[in-house]
């Protein structure tokens, strides 16, 4: 059997999936070259109310409840994708029929998805889930499916043997619609029929074989067998790529980052719910705004670059920790990360694009350690990057240098506890890292306080008295508290490094020991010689 | 045991008396007050379990640190205080928890943790101030970096603080850490203070069934009846120390290596009962190995 999936008034429909709003009220997609734009698409509400394809915008304007709408090539791509995951989530053999149609073998899905029925219904509640209105036809061979989706509305099953009599009702229009090469050859051909009276697809079905062979050749005969629905043949399978992308040309920029949120939703949701049907989930997402061209002299703190109509394009990649699929969580990232990197310009375009991974399928051990979730992480070092800024929120990581204090703050990403098991099959028998298992074995090992240095960031201006080669006195010049004799000195170690680069350094390091109320308090002192100056880089503690 | 309220009312100045039981069973039929639990019946919490921390000394005093509640660590300027905390981290992260620092004046020298055996890939370090220090360097311009400002420096205290209850309202929040540390010893005590208690019964509670132990590092006790576990961090006094140089110029191990640190027990909320008050341990410097 084989199931086609049908989606009418494509342009109309591609529009209203990212605003379902209007489907409750009249749409006409418009286009061509302003101000000649004519109306190409309808949803039934526009139709009922006597719009008419071809009609043009200035008929159009004084229609108070209608919407106009200019066809969006993007939304039609992204909601052409989302027919053939849809399909693709059902069958591993599809065919890619029109931009508005695809087909499905179904044999062998019984076992897995149920009766046909079923999976015809099944097929239409995925449709529907990624906000497209579409028939739903099964068949014993793809164009008598096909052409049961272009004529009957909603879900159709055709048992087999019965093609002819249920394709017998519908008009000829669909046959010549679906199967002739061009329009003006289904006007030829609808011309030829009509003359005969012949407008359902029963009575051309009905007619003797050699005279329509005699009088139409054998492109008559195909049709004919297509009316009977008696044609069958192998589907040409086609493989969609693995790309998850939504496109949203905006009709009026947009500026304020609240109104941007509910469309970013609507596209996430899109996005989520076709990574779903093919089982799989985002591993990283790319943003990508279309702005209009700035203002002389804006700058701007991210990636942008401009485009050949003089548009700017922002683009902002979210790495995710691991693969997630939640809608909420990707709309506050990004959300969160709009508001430390506004655009800075109107958006006249949004794409969105997922980078699929297959998802994270964890097993949490009764005996592993406490271990944040790393989708509520994620979200959680957003948030606190926001509060406290980026690039200050993460792991730090010790530089191969001899200069003192290079490290760097890398992204939090740590890694995930394992269980006892998993650990020995990786180290091929050795059950746990050198750390853990110093830990365990021998708990007194690391038992003790080291003495640490607590930094100055940036380190403080000091005024230091030498006296017969070493420090005697020290006066902080930003802090008041920090100044008096020096007791006991330590030093002088001097290193320097990186003499072939710009930023070289040399520097005479002294600890120092003060009097303070409760003991003493130790210092540490470093003279930049290239400078000259003196600071108090920090106290040990 | 016989209970009688008395009460007077404006019109009759003649006290009335009514035995409680009466009344007490009126009280109780009204629905909201008969879902309140009797204190003589309230569930006995079970004793937190405890978690080492790092030094052996140490934990013959307290335990270790109890999970699921605030521990206090305070102390003057180099008496040990961050030697403690590092020995803490080290431990938990190196038995594979997640940690987090938050640290109020940006003060970790990542160098150090890594030597007091921190896994530094399982320690979140999140660095508060960042919206401070622009205001600091506009300061020093204008005073040409001789002297301070109070009312400045006080206002940037007071944002970093905002930023430290900020971030770990969040991280109590997201669940899963084994230890947040808030490290607040370099905030003058002034400001510290103006910390709402508030806060810290809201981080009590936020942790309270949670294996994660807070603990809070600090020049005073501010955390007051919300801490479980309150140690004071001292190290040697100048007398004793000097008996121990030799001469006037010591060498770097004699200052650094070995400096004793006391740890007292000065509140604990177990029932666990330590066989004395105070400790002493030495602390070792970082190269020392």
């Amino acid at each position: 059997m084989f199931a086609c999936i049908y989606i009418p008034d494509f342009p109309a429909e591609a529009i209203i999936r990212f605003d379902p709003e209007l489907r409750t009220r009249c749409v006409a997609v418009l286009a061509g070259r302003p101000p000649l734009e004519k109306v190409i698409a309808l949803n039934d509400k526009a139709r009922q109310s006597g719009v008419e394809i071809g009609a043009t915008r200035a008929q159009l304007e004084a229609w108070g409840e209608l919407v106009l709408r200019t066809r969006s090539q993007a939304q039609e791509d992204s909601a052409h994708a989302a027919l053939l995951d849809c399909a693709q989530s059902f069958s591993p053999e599809i065919e890619d029929t029109a931009e508005n149609t695809a087909l499905l073998n179904l044999a062998g899905l019984e076992p897995l998805f149920g009766p046909v029925s079923k999976i015809a219904r099944d097929l239409a509640h995925r449709i529907s889930k990624m906000e497209l209105e579409a028939n739903v036809a099964v068949a014993s061979n793809p164009d008598a499916a096909l052409l049961a989706a272009r004529g009957f509305s909603g879900v159709t099953l055709i048992a087999e043997g019965h093609e002819a009599e249920r394709l017998g009702d519908l008009p000829v229009d669909v046959l010549l619609e679906s199967f002739a090469s061009d329009a003006q050859e289904a006007a030829r051909w609808l011309e030829t029929l009509d003359r005969w009276g012949i407008r359902k697809l029963r009575a051309l079905a009905s007619l003797p074989e050699v005279p329509l062979s005699e009088r139409l050749g054998q492109q008559g005969i195909r049709l004919q067998k297509l009316a009977r629905g008696a044609i069958t043949r192998n589907l040409r399978s086609f493989e969609p790529p693995l790309v998850f992308a939504e496109c949203v040309q905006l009709e009026d920029p947009i500026v304020l980052l609240e109104p941007l949120a509910f469309l970013l939703n609507r596209m996430l949701e899109q996005v989520c719910v076709r990574l779903g049907a093919r089982a799989l989930a985002a591993q990283e997402l790319r943003l990508q705004l279309e702005l209009e061209p700035c203002a002389q002299g804006r700058k701007f703190d991210v990636p942008a670059a401009d485009d050949q109509h003089g548009h700017v394009r922002f683009t902002r990649t979210l790495r995710l920790p691991v693969p997630m699929l939640d809608v909420k969580m990707f709309l506050k990232l990004l959300q969160l990360d709009l508001q430390a990197h506004p655009p800075g310009a109107p958006i006249v375009k949004i794409y969105i694009s997922a980078e699929p991974a297959r998802p994270r399928a964890t097993q949490s051990g009764l005996f592993l350690p406490p271990f944040p979730e790393p989708e509520k992480l994620e979200l959680t070092l957003a948030r606190i990057a926001g509060i406290v800024g980026e690039g200050r929120v993460g792991s730090a990581e010790l530089l191969d240098t001899h200069r003192a204090g290079a490290f760097e703050v890398r992204r939090f990403a740590p890694a995930q506890p394992e269980t006892k098991s998993a650990t020995r099959k990786k180290n091929g028998g050795v059950p746990k890292d050198d750390n853990t298992r110093q830990v365990e074995e021998n708990p007194q090992a690391t038992m003790s306080a080291v003495l640490a240095l607590r930094v100055f960031r940036p380190p403080l201006r000091a005024v230091l008295t030498m006296r017969e080669g070493k420090p005697v006195r020290l006066r902080c010049l930003q802090r008041e508290d920090i100044a008096g004799e020096i007791v006991w000195t330590a030093g002088p170690w001097r290193s320097s490094g990186d003499w072939s680069e710009q930023e070289g350094w040399s520097r005479e390091e002294w600890d120092i020991a003060m009097p303070a109320e409760d003991g003493f308090v130790l210092y540490r002192v470093v003279q930049d010689k290239l400078q000259g100056k003196w600071f108090v880089e920090g106290t040990y503690d | 045991m016989s209970a009688f309220l008395v009460l007077s009312t404006p019109a009759l100045s003649r006290p009335f008396i009514f035995a409680a039981q009466p009344l007490l069973k009126k009280l109780g039929s009204v629905p909201k007050l008969a879902q309140v639990t009797p204190a003589s019946q309230l569930e006995v919490r079970p004793a937190p379990e405890m978690v080492s921390s790092g030094i052996a000394a140490l934990d013959g005093l307290t335990g270790g640190w109890p999970r699921g509640c605030v521990g206090e660590i305070f102390g003057p300027v180099s008496s040990g205080r961050t030697g403690v905390v590092l020995a803490a981290l080290a431990r938990s992260t190196q038995s594979g928890e997640v940690c987090a620092l938050v640290d109020a004046g940006d003060t970790l020298d990542p160098a150090s943790a890594a030597a007091a055996g921190v896994d530094l890939g399982k320690l979140l370090w999140v660095r508060c101030g960042k919206a401070v220090l622009s205001a600091r360097g506009k300061q020093m311009d204008c005073r040409n970096g001789d002297e301070l400002d109070i009312a400045a420096e006080r206002r940037r205290w007071e944002l970093r603080l905002e930023q430290v209850l900020k971030v770990t309202d969040l991280l109590l929040q997201s669940n899963g850490f084994g230890m947040i540390v808030l490290d607040l010893g370099d905030i003058p005590v002034r400001n510290a203070r103006q910390i709402p208690l508030a806060s810290w019964f809201r981080f009590r509670r936020a942790i309270e069934r949670t294996p994660t132990v807070l603990l809070v590092v600090e020049q005073q006790p501010i955390a007051g009846s919300c801490s479980s576990v309150l140690v004071k961090v001292s190290g040697k006094k100048l007398s004793a120390v000097s008996s121990h140089l030799s001469g006037n110029r010591p060498t770097h191990t004699e200052l650094l290596d070995k400096t004793e640190i006391t740890a007292e027990l000065l509140r604990s909320r177990l029932e666990r009962k330590p066989p004395q008050s105070a400790v002493s341990f030495a602390s070792r410097a970082k190269w020392a190995g």
